[in-house]
């Protein structure tokens, strides 16, 4: 069963990204190193960047496609996203962050995911307080479950760990694990730490100046 | 030792509800222009921009004579509002409200231009991959980020309405009970003899209402922005 199809071109100044690869339930890693393409290509998954060209096709459902002229706007796409720098809206608790896409979604209370998720992630101490006073780690513990909550079809994570410092990597790391193997939610993650890459990847996908090289199991990772 | 007249104390109401009027009404314009102009390129932009300014450099009386020949009783658009939607404005408290609202307007859309520009826009794209459409991103996100520029300019524009007098005293008169505020009342009393007591009682009681106003935007904006850097 292959789940997402990814199928884009896109040119971006002097650089270019043309990208061919598809993905199924787990985690899929895109590595490479920095400007690969990697975090345009995500963009364009969520709509936040639209391709040139080409098609992007989530369990059949057509995300983007240049030749039927189809374009679902970033909000319908129920596609969730992890950013670098965690983006948890400074003006709104925890608790409300992490029920932000219940709510525009207009789903229906589910405490049963919400503790799910809050235990998972292990931030029940945090709902009443406020993003600017959450250490870098526990932030992006937020953002993970603000994502989870939304219900996605589809997770990607954009470097999650990127700005955290390697101990605090080795904290999270365990969260993102169990969140692939317990929530089932298939997930692109992108990175382009090796060690990182190791702990979460079920597939590979190797990028290099906005190509995909190679695709395969963890072990493309020569580790 | 403080005994205004009635007279003058209708002045003092009447002002303050001018000033609350114009700025609540021009408050939503206020946004919408300032959303405008701070998010959109389009031909023209640079005379939107200009056209708002307008009142602030403009002398206010210019202002008002240009009200009174367009929304006057016997001008075009006056008449024609006044026969099919019944407002009218001349030499109406309205009137007042909405000379004090189109002079405060640039003040009004200035800081939360500012404020709208300086919203990081990375969070509305993650409102909409949670699920917000345009609006709600706007309503959820955009609108309280920007609420300590909101704050300012509704302060601002109270102020300007507040303390506005030449292009009231020309599109509406100085009608007391109807359009006469603090400022035309002060502006009277300084013309007839002996005056001078019942002057100076109007001028305490527009700082008492000038500095209430102050602190209550200080306090109000101190904690609007505590709230939107997420403390």
């Amino acid at each position: 069963m292959t789940m997402l199809v990814v199928e884009v071109e896109k040119k971006l100044g002097e650089f270019s990204v043309n990208a061919l690869f598809a993905s199924e339930a787990g985690a899929t890693v895109l590595f490479g190193p920095s400007g690969a393409g990697k975090t345009s290509i995500i963009n364009m998954i969520a709509g936040l960047l639209n391709p040139d060209r080409g098609k992007i096709v989530l369990d059949g459902d057509v995300l983007f496609d240049t030749d039927k002229r189809i374009e679902m706007p970033v909000w319908q796409r129920r596609v969730g996203y992890v950013f670098q720098e965690g983006r948890l809206f400074p003006h709104l608790s925890i608790k409300h962050n992490l029920t932000y896409g219940r709510w525009m979604g207009g789903y229906p209370d589910d405490p049963a995911a919400f503790v799910h998720a809050v235990e998972l992630l292990d931030i029940g101490h945090l709902l009443d307080r406020r993003p600017g006073k959450l250490s870098g780690g526990e932030r992006q513990r937020v953002a993970v479950g603000r994502a989870l909550l939304m219900k996605p079809r589809l997770l990607l994570l954009d470097e999650p760990l990127a700005s955290l410092d390697a101990g605090r990597k080795d904290d999270i790391l365990p969260y993102l694990e169990r969140l692939r193997d317990e929530a089932k939610v298939p997930m692109i993650y992108v990175s382009h730490d090796p060690a990182e890459v190791k702990r979460i990847a079920t597939r590979v996908v190797r990028l290099e100046a906005g190509q995909v090289v190679a695709t395969g199991g963890p072990e493309l990772l020569g580790v | 030792m403080f005994d205004l007249s009635p007279q003058d104390w209708v002045a003092v109401q009447l002002s303050l509800r001018i000033a609350l009027v114009a700025t609540a009404v021009s408050l939503p314009f206020g946004i919408a222009i300032a959303y405008v102009l701070a998010r959109m390129d389009f031909w023209g932009k640079s005379l939107l921009d200009a056209l708002v300014h307008l009142p602030l450099v403009l002398p206010p009386v210019v202002t008002g004579y240009l009200l009174l020949i367009t929304l006057g009783r016997r001008a075009p658009v006056g008449a024609w509002l006044a026969d099919h939607l019944g407002i009218v404005f001349s030499f109406r408290w309205t009137g007042a409200a909405l000379a004090c609202g189109v002079m405060a307007f640039p003040l009004v859309v200035r800081p939360i231009r500012l404020s709208i520009e300086a919203i990081d826009r990375r969070l509305e794209d993650a409102s909409a991959t949670l699920g917000a459409n345009g609006f709600w991103v706007f309503a959820s996100v955009t609108l309280p980020l920007a609420l300590p520029g909101i704050i300012a300019g509704a302060m601002l524009g109270f102020a300007k309405a507040l303390g506005e007098f030449g292009a009231t005293i020309t599109f509406v008169s100085n009608i007391p009970g109807e359009t006469q505020t603090i400022s035309a009342a002060i502006y009277t009393l300084t013309q007839v003899p002996d005056g001078d007591r019942a002057a100076m009682q109007l001028v305490i009681v527009s700082i008492v209402i000038s500095v209430a106003a102050l602190m209550a935007s200080e306090l109000l904006a101190r904690r609007a922005s505590a709230r939107i850097h997420g403390i």
